[in-house]
C-alpha cells in the first residue's frame, strides 16, 4: 500500500470526528468567545458591547452572585462527602466477601438512576415537609424542616441527592483497592502495624492516584449539575435563588431571557473557574499523589 | 481478635445490607407508592401496599393533552437507538484511525480530542444552538441525533485503548491476504472490539435516555416530547393533584435503564472506570 493511500485512509476514518470537532466544538468555542462580547437575542444580529457582559456579571447582577454562592456551596459540600462515602463503602466491600457483585449492584443503582427526571421528581417528595426523609427523622425524635420550600434548606436536598449517587465513584475506588497487593498488609501486620496505621501508610498513599482521578471528575461534573436543580425548583432556582445552580441560571439567561451574549460570557467564566480549580489540583498533585512507578 | 471470624463476617454482611436497604429505600418507596390508592400514598407507611391498584398506571399512560405516555417512550427509544448507532460507528472509526493507521498530524488530533473530554458543554452550547436554529432544526430530532455521528471523545479513547490490546500481527496477515483498510476495520477489528463497543453503546443509551437538558432546549412540540420531558410536563400540570400517576410514570421511565444495566452488567465496571461517567 502506498504511503499517500495510507494517509488518505487515516483521514477517511477520522473524517466524522474531524467534522464534529471543527463544526460543533472548535468553531462554537471561538463563536461563544466572540458572542460573550456582544448583545445577542437570536433574532437581531449580535451587537458588539465590549466587556459589558463581564463587567455587569461582577457588578450589578445580584442573582449571579447568589448563583455562584449556591454553586460553590453545592460543589464544596457534596464532593468531599460523596467521595468519603464512596471510599468508606468501597473499603467495607473490599474484604473478600461473598456476594460482592450483589452489593456493588445495590450501591450502584442510585448512580444509575440519579440523573433522571424520575429521581428528581421522587426527591421532591422525599424531602417534602411530610416526606419520607422527615418521617425517618421523626422516628428518632427530630422534627425536620420543609426542605424543598425553605430557602435555607433547599440546597441540602440537592446535596443529599448528589451524595446519594456515590456508587460510580465507589466502583472506581473498589477497582483501585483491588490493585493494592495484599502482601503489603500481611507484612505490615507481621510488623505490628494496626488497622489505622495500615490505612494511613498503605491504603491512602497507594490510592491517591484514584482519589485524584475521582476528585477531578466529580468536581468538574458537579459544577455542571442541572437536572436536579431544574426539576426540584420547577425551573426557577427558588425559593429565593437558593437552588439556582450556575448551569440553571445560564439556561434561564440564555433560553428564557434569550440573552445569549450574556449566557456565553457566563459559560466562559465557568470554563475559567473549572480550569483554575483543575489547574490547582494538577499542580498540587505533585505533593500528594503518589505513583508507585515513579509517575510513569 | 476475640470475635470469631464467621461472626465478624456475618455482622459485616448485615451492616452492608442494612446500609444498602437504606440507599434503595427511596426507590422502593417510589415503586410501592405507584401501586397504592391515592389516599394511602402519604399515609400508609408500609413499604408493602396493603391494597394494590393499577389505577395510576392507567391514568398516567393515558397521558396528557391527547398524547399518550407511550408516545414519549417511542420518541425516547428512537433517539437512543439512533444515538447508539451513530456514536458506536463514528467513534470506532476514529479509534481505528488513531490506533492503527499512520498519518500526518495524528498526535495533534489525538491530543485535541483528549482535550475536549474535559471541556464543559456550556462553552459550545449557545453557538451550537444558533447553528441548529439557522438550519431550522430546532424542534426536530436532528440536533439530538446528527451530532452523534461525529464521534464522542470518551468512547474514541475507550475503543483506542481496546484496539491497542489486539495483536498487530492480525493486521499484517489480513493485509497479506489482500484486505484493505475498510475490510480490516469491519471484518477483523470491529468484531474483536465487541466488549468496548457494548460498553460505549450502554453508556450512550443511558446518557441519551436521561439527557434532559438537550431535549429541553431543542424540543418544544409535545408530539416530539421524550420521556424526561413528558414526565416534567406531567409533574407541572398534574403534580400535586395526581402524585400517583406521576410516580407510576416515573417508575416506567427508569425501567429501560435498569434493564440495560442488568443485561450488560459485566461491561459496567470497565466503562465507569474509563470514563468516570454517570451521576
Amino acid at each position: 500500500m502506498g504511503k499517500y493511500k495510507t494517509y488518505l485512509a487515516g483521514y477517511a476514518f477520522l473524517l466524522p470526528w474531524l467534522i464534529g470537532f471543527f463544526a460543533l466544538t472548535l468553531g462554537p468555542i471561538i463563536a461563544s468567545l466572540y458572542l460573550s462580547f456582544t448583545k445577542y437575542d437570536l433574532l437581531t444580529s449580535p451587537e458588539w458591547i465590549g466587556t459589558k457582559n463581564y463587567v455587569s456579571m461582577f457588578t450589578d447582577d445580584y442573582r449571579l452572585k447568589d448563583s455562584i454562592w449556591v454553586t460553590m456551596k453545592y460543589v464544596f459540600l457534596s464532593v468531599p462527602v460523596r467521595l468519603s462515602f464512596a471510599l468508606a463503602i468501597a473499603m467495607l466491600l473490599n474484604q473478600g466477601l461473598r456476594l460482592l457483585n450483589l452489593y456493588r449492584t445495590i450501591y450502584y443503582i442510585p448512580s444509575l438512576l440519579g440523573g433522571s427526571v424520575a429521581i428528581s421528581v421522587l426527591w421532591k417528595q422525599v424531602f417534602d415537609k411530610e416526606g419520607v426523609f422527615n418521617q425517618g427523622l421523626a422516628m428518632v425524635g427530630i422534627e425536620g424542616p420543609a426542605w424543598i420550600s425553605s430557602p435555607s434548606y433547599a440546597i441540602y436536598s440537592l446535596i443529599g441527592l448528589s451524595v446519594w449517587q456515590f456508587g460510580s465513584v465507589m466502583i472506581i475506588f473498589l477497582a483501585g483497592l483491588k490493585q493494592i497487593p495484599t502482601e503489603l498488609y500481611e507484612a505490615a501486620t507481621v510488623d505490628g502495624a494496626g488497622k489505622v496505621r495500615q490505612f494511613a501508610k498503605i491504603t491512602m498513599p497507594l490510592l491517591t492516584p484514584v482519589l485524584f482521578f475521582n476528585l477531578t471528575i466529580t468536581l468538574i461534573q458537579s459544577f455542571q449539575t442541572f437536572t436536579k436543580a431544574f426539576i426540584i425548583s420547577g425551573g426557577s432556582g427558588g425559593p429565593i435563588n437558593s437552588t439556582l445552580l450556575y448551569s440553571l441560571y445560564l439556561y434561564i439567561k440564555g433560553f428564557t431571557f434569550l440573552d445569549m451574549g450574556y449566557a456565553s460570557a457566563m459559560a466562559w467564566v465557568l470554563l475559567f473557574i473549572i480550569a483554575i480549580i483543575t489547574g490547582l489540583l494538577f499542580l498540587s498533585s505533585r505533593y500528594w499523589v503518589f505513583y508507585s512507578d515513579g509517575g510513569k | 481478635m476475640t470475635i470469631p471470624k464467621n461472626v465478624k463476617n456475618g455482622l459485616l454482611h448485615l451492616l452492608i445490607l442494612a446500609l444498602g436497604a437504606l440507599m434503595l429505600y427511596p426507590v422502593l418507596w417510589l415503586i410501592s407508592s405507584s401501586f397504592k390508592p391515592t389516599t394511602m400514598i402519604f399515609t400508609d407507611k408500609n413499604l408493602w401496599p396493603s391494597s394494590f391498584t393499577l389505577e395510576h398506571y392507567k391514568s398516567g399512560w393515558s397521558g396528557l393533552r391527547n398524547i399518550q405516555f407511550g408516545n414519549f417512550f417511542v420518541n425516547s427509544i428512537m433517539l437512543c437507538v439512533i444515538a447508539v448507532f451513530g456514536v458506536v460507528l463514528s467513534s470506532s472509526m476514529a479509534a481505528f484511525a488513531f490506533a492503527r493507521i499512520d498519518f500526518p498530524l495524528k498526535k495533534l488530533w489525538f491530543a485535541l480530542m483528549l482535550g475536549t473530554i474535559m471541556l464543559p458543554g456550556h462553552v459550545t452550547l449557545i453557538p451550537q444552538y444558533i447553528i441548529f436554529h439557522e438550519l431550522d432544526w430546532v424542534d426536530t430530532f436532528l440536533p439530538l441525533t446528527v451530532p452523534k455521528f461525529f464521534a464522542e471523545a470518551f468512547y474514541v479513547f475507550l475503543i483506542v485503548q481496546f484496539i491497542r490490546g489486539i495483536p498487530k500481527e492480525l493486521d499484517e496477515s489480513a493485509k497479506i491476504d489482500g484486505a484493505g483498510w475498510f475490510m480490516l476495520f469491519f471484518r477483523i477489528i470491529l468484531p474483536l472490539c465487541t466488549p468496548a463497543l457494548v460498553t460505549a453503546a450502554i453508556f450512550t443509551f443511558l446518557g441519551t435516555w436521561d439527557d434532559f437538558f438537550g431535549q429541553l432546549i431543542y424540543l418544544s412540540d409535545i408530539k416530539k416530547f421524550t420521556v424526561p420531558l413528558g414526565l416534567r410536563l406531567f409533574l407541572d400540570s398534574s403534580g400535586n393533584s395526581n402524585w400517583g400517576a406521576v410516580f407510576a410514570m416515573s417508575v416506567l421511565s427508569i425501567v429501560p435503564s435498569l434493564l440495560i444495566f442488568f443485561a450488560g452488567q459485566r461491561y459496567f465496571t470497565q466503562g465507569i472506570a474509563t470514563s468516570g461517567l454517570k451521576g
